[in-house]
């Protein structure tokens, strides 16, 4: 189906499923453990060899020798996979660095070697016994040192690197109130709870991988083409992922060097990467050094806006976009916006959940907070006086929908903005300073070609196959709602059956995109079946109803199961899309509203109270929504307030990498969270007239922290994470 | 993690002989340290000898009117006893502030003294740690080092003795009791029982091979209002930037120990009279010598205002 006019009047709308709360249908699985997660296939697998992952101990350089003899021999050992035997290796789209490094070596923690052996203790063990002699080449770590003399760097292909509108230097120049400063943000890792984690199973030449992946095609793809497998031979496996967060949308060692094990072992092999790689051997979101001006009249209309961004990654590697959102949220005739890229011998930076506006946002709404007290205007008025509904480029191209005002005045009411002191450092509860912040929340949604194939079985079952993931989102019970819908049949008559290669490609899960995508795909197949229903009963077509588990056309009625008698029913189909997102601007907005007490003896700030308001299209399921927003804000409040990965400069690598000492929040962190969706569907986005909203919930969630500190204390923090070190001398003395 | 034998020791002098009779073998007890570090090779003991089966699990009065911890008591039954509740609050406030409720119920009060450190360098055998390796240097140094040391290190090693029981027990001025291969017992205030790292970071206690733990014992109550502030960047399951365990008497003073400063819970009996006068001049003195990094320069003066919340607390 392809989706290239505004979306009409559809079964959809009927929102009898759809667009209702309904709990997980795969909940009862995870909660009793039924829902076998990549590392879990005792069934499939009864002999499995378990492997043990060697990282790197440098950062740059190469290997000079590897003894294996020790390892080899040690109890239980089967076998030992290096890059010196694992054969010629390619390299897939989605990664950067090598997977298995050796001799030369690129990050910190790459992988080097697979330790197999009969259990998991004796290949850790052996692991153990791996002598590696390495020459250490110099590295450049230090971003700072680099991020203003980096080379600019677009963040798509073909366009220019920088964006321009109008003449920014001069309207800045000329600009009565004036703002000019730099943030920073430092590198996060995805910290989700399940490991990278693989089981490859040979079979001839054909392969079987359970892997915990959020893109179940893109995988099998860059596997094929990195050991040079013909992909049709490959079956990829991933029906649950215990949180990828981006971390897992690409293909990772784990899986690479499970497969090459198996072959090794001739046995199954199973591979769980160890926590304390996780951080260097894997991707993590980049650092960023921004700076921003905004230039505006007194009365608070922006005049320009520059948005500028450095961060690193290795050779040919890309830059964590954190400037994209700047060329779209508010008005202002004079813009730019750029990026400098920086090459960095750290691991590889890519995609953390909501990247480029996660971080650019921690910046922007700062700044837009900073801009509106230096005009002696509230952070929301000021906000509101700079909506545009146009994108300020092309002022002909319209959003499909842009309900951030209502957004922001939705919170506002319903937070007690008017409660709040414009003054900072005012509001006192015991050894508490309290204050209130707000940012705007904002994501592009994006389009994806997504496929489903839906079948009705004779028994009056609707059975969904795509190879969608649910990485703890409720894909399964947001596809569900939509067959039920399109069927006219209850959620427990659909089964949704997810991750697989044998089924027809999706958008997969990441960007905000999985949602709405992968239903409108699910849409498009029921479509096909509800076509194929109507001509094997002779039915009009244009003329169906279907509802209750009955298909009525004209005054005729046919039960599905009677409809299946005569044989099951298949139909198979993708959503794809024409150039709707280029004539309308398709975008997400939201605002975030902050509530903190820092502590006026040591500084430690703790959140009182979070609510996000969120404009996001129609809401497939509000309570799964729900979930993916209140996560998302609690990510926000990790980035704002902890979440860092040290960089040691001399050695190149993030030394805090376990979780006792790359800190997210626990549960003490996060008293009180409320998500408000408004109304909203978007007929310009898909036939669901969904989008995206489950980055949504972080975008903007850091800012409105670091606002509400400064209201709180009257110290303006630019640094995050924001920890109390950095403001407590400033804080009012109190011995 | 390394293959190792495993024994389960019937009484308290058989543990002790199979610990000082094979070099590498050490005790287990609750292991949520050990087991960690085995697994990372950061602990390669070579032998095991399991204390569970000891008894040393009650908390009985003393002749002079204190308390005798048996070394095998978890952190969750010592911070619920009501005695230590009602006459010893800091510790049980300290318990409390520390990991998790699932490792405090695991944790023993003996593992809980001897737990090793959270210097992220030691955590990772790339690094070069005269802790864990001695003489191979300390990477620490002009490194990541925010989270450690300001005071009682060396030029060997900057990291800390991560815990918060022990800086309670540090004001309260406990008593470790030992019994070695021999038979021998020892009683040693906990003042003296952590060491300063000097050149022999890998030695965190002054315990001799083979000596074990069989209990704390805390002199008789001292009154006062009982206070433990740790600051941290979230608000549970974190390790102090800074503690202050604080024990605080109706006219102003008291006695104060430092946690996540040193090598050992920090208390300088000379600051703690200078309590009447405030937090500045208690901790000017108590850290009177300090040798902060760049990055962890910060403990000084949060330090004074930790402090000061307690001291305010306390006049409240």
């Amino acid at each position: 189906m392809k989706f290239d006019t505004p979306a009409t009047t559809n079964p959809i709308d009927r929102m009898t499923v759809v667009g209702r709360a309904h709990s997980r249908i795969d909940g009862p699985l995870k909660t009793t453990g039924g829902a076998a997660y990549a590392y879990e296939h005792p069934a499939e697998v009864a002999d499995p060899a378990y492997g043990y992952v060697v990282g790197a101990g440098i950062a740059k350089g190469r290997i000079r020798s590897m003894n294996l003899d020790e390892a080899k021999a040690a109890p239980g050992v089967i076998a030992i996979v290096t890059a010196a035997d694992a054969g010629k290796m390619g390299k897939g789209k989605f990664n950067t660095a090598k997977l298995i490094g050796g001799p030369d070596i690129d990050h910190y923690h790459q992988a080097i070697a697979l330790v197999v052996a009969e259990t998991f203790e004796q290949a850790r063990a052996a692991a153990g016994l791996i002598r590696v002699d390495y020459t250490r080449s110099k590295g450049q770590f230090d971003l700072a040192a680099v991020a203003d003399t980096a080379p600019l760097k677009g963040g798509e292909p073909g366009k220019p690197p920088e964006y321009r509108v109008g003449d920014f230097e001069q309207a800045f120049a000329a600009a009565p109130v004036k703002l000019d400063q730099r943030y920073t943000t430092p590198d996060h890792t995805h910290a989700m709870m399940e490991p990278f984690a693989s089981i490859a199973a040979w079979n001839g030449d054909a392969l079987t991988l359970w892997t915990s992946n959020q893109m179940v095609d893109w995988t099998r793809t860059d596997l094929a083409t990195t050991l040079g497998i013909p992909k049709d031979k490959i079956t990829l496996l991933s029906p649950y992922v215990g949180g990828g967060f981006g971390g897992k949308l690409f293909l990772r060692s784990d899986a690479v060097l499970a497969v090459l094990g198996a072959r090794a072992a001739k046995r199954a092999v199973k591979v769980a990467l160890q926590r304390p790689l996780m951080a260097n051997n894997t991707t993590h979101r980049p650092a960023t050094r921004q700076r921003i001006r905004i230039g505006a009249t007194p009365d608070g209309t922006i005049t320009a806006i520059a948005h500028e961004s450095s961060s690193g990654d290795l050779p040919n590697g890309g830059p964590e976009a954190a400037v994209l959102q700047t060329q779209l949220l508010y008005a202002g005739a004079n813009r730019l916006t750029a990026m400098r890229l920086a090459v960095l011998d750290l691991p590889e930076g890519n995609a953390m959940r909501a990247p480029g506006e996660a971080p650019g946002l921690m910046a922007l709404e700062v700044a837009m907070d900073e801009m509106a007290e230096t005009l002696k205007m509230d952070p929301i008025a000021f906000r509101v006086k700079n909506d545009t509904q146009v994108d300020p480029k092309t002022p002909t191209r319209r959003f499909s929908q842009r309900q951030l005002v209502r957004c922001l005045e939705e919170g506002a009411q319903r937070f007690g903005w008017s409660r709040r002191n414009a003054t900072p450092a005012q509001v006192r509860d015991g050894r508490w300073l309290v204050g209130m912040g707000v940012a705007s929340a904002f994501r592009n949604h994006m389009n994806m070609t997504s496929g489903a194939r839906v079948r009705l079985g004779r028994d009056g079952v609707v059975t969904v196959e795509t190879d969608m993931t649910d990485i703890g989102t409720g894909s399964y019970t947001i596809i569900a709602q939509t067959a039920a819908e399109m069927m006219g049949v209850p959620v427990d008559s659909v089964v949704v059956k997810l991750g697989s290669s044998a089924f027809p490609v999706s958008a997969g899960s990441g960007g905000q995109f999985g949602a709405a995508n992968a239903t409108a795909g699910v849409y498009a197949a029921c479509v096909k079946l509800r076509q194929a229903l109507a001509t094997r009963l002779g039915y009009d077509p244009a003329d169906l109803a279907l509802a209750d588990g009955k298909i009525t056309s004209g005054g005729r009625s046919t039960s599905l199961e009677q409809a299946a008698a005569a044989g099951d029913l298949s139909a198979e189909d993708k959503i794809e899309f024409g150039d709707l997102d280029k004539t309308w601007q398709l975008s997400t907005f939201g605002a975030h509203f902050v509530e903190v007490g820092v502590d006026v003896y040591t500084g430690a700030t703790r959140l009182r109270r979070m609510l996000a308001v969120c404009a996001a299209g129609r809401i497939i399921n509000p309570t799964s929504a729900r979930s993916q927003v209140i996560g998302a804000m609690t990510m926000g409040v990790g980035s704002a307030l902890m979440e860092e990965l040290a960089v040691d400069k001399r050695f190149g690598l993030f030394i805090n990498h376990d979780l006792a000492s790359y800190e997210v929040p626990v549960h003490a962190d996060i008293p009180h969270q409320e998500v408000v969706f408004l109304d909203e569907v978007d007929d310009k986005a898909n036939p669901m007239k969904a989008k995206g909203v489950g980055e949504l919930g972080l975008c903007g969630v850091g800012a409105a922290v670091a606002n509400a500190m400064y209201n709180a204390t009257g110290v303006r923090l630019r640094d995050y994470p924001l920890t109390l070190d950095k403001h407590f001398e400033r804080l009012p003395a109190v011995a | 993690m390394k293959a190792f034998t495993y024994e389960r020791a019937k009484d308290a002098g058989a543990a002790a002989r199979a610990v000082a009779g094979r070099p590498g073998a050490k005790f287990i007890a609750g292991g949520t340290n050990l087991l960690d570090l085995m697994k990372i090779e950061v602990e390669t003991p070579t032998h095991l000898v399991d204390v569970q089966d000891l008894g040393f699990d009650t908390i009985v009065k003393t002749a002079d009117g204190g308390l005798r911890i048996g070394a095998l008591v978890t952190n969750t039954n010592l911070a619920a006893d009501a005695r230590v509740r009602r006459d010893y609050g800091v510790l049980t406030r300290a318990i409390v502030a520390g990991a998790s409720g699932q490792l405090r119920n695991k944790a023993s009060t003996a593992g809980n003294l001897l737990q090793r450190t959270r210097c992220p360098y030691f955590y990772d055998t790339n690094m070069a740690c005269n802790k864990r390796r001695p003489g191979s240097g300390c990477a620490a140094i002009g490194g990541y080092s925010r989270q450690l040391g300001v005071i009682g290190v060396s030029t060997s090693c900057i990291a800390t003795f991560p815990g918060d029981m022990a800086v309670a027990m540090r004001v309260l001025d406990a008593v470790v009791e030992t019994v070695d291969a021999t038979g021998a017992r020892r009683a040693i205030p906990i003042a003296d029982f952590h060491r300063l790292w000097g050149d022999r970071p890998d030695l965190d206690t002054v315990l001799k091979p083979g000596e074990l733990i069989t209990a704390v014992t805390l002199p008789r109550p001292i009154g006062g209002k009982h206070f433990y502030e740790k600051v941290r960047d979230r608000a549970s399951y974190a390790y102090a930037l800074v503690s202050v365990a604080a024990v605080i008497q109706p006219d102003g003073t008291g006695r104060v120990a430092f946690g996540g400063v040193a090598p050992r819970p920090w208390r300088v009996e000379a600051a703690d009279a200078l309590l009447p006068q405030g937090a500045a001049a208690v901790t000017a003195r108590a850290f009177r010598g300090a040798t902060p990094t760049e990055d962890n320069g910060f403990k000084l003066p949060l330090a004074t205002r930790a402090l000061a919340s307690v001291i305010a607390q306390a006049k409240a």
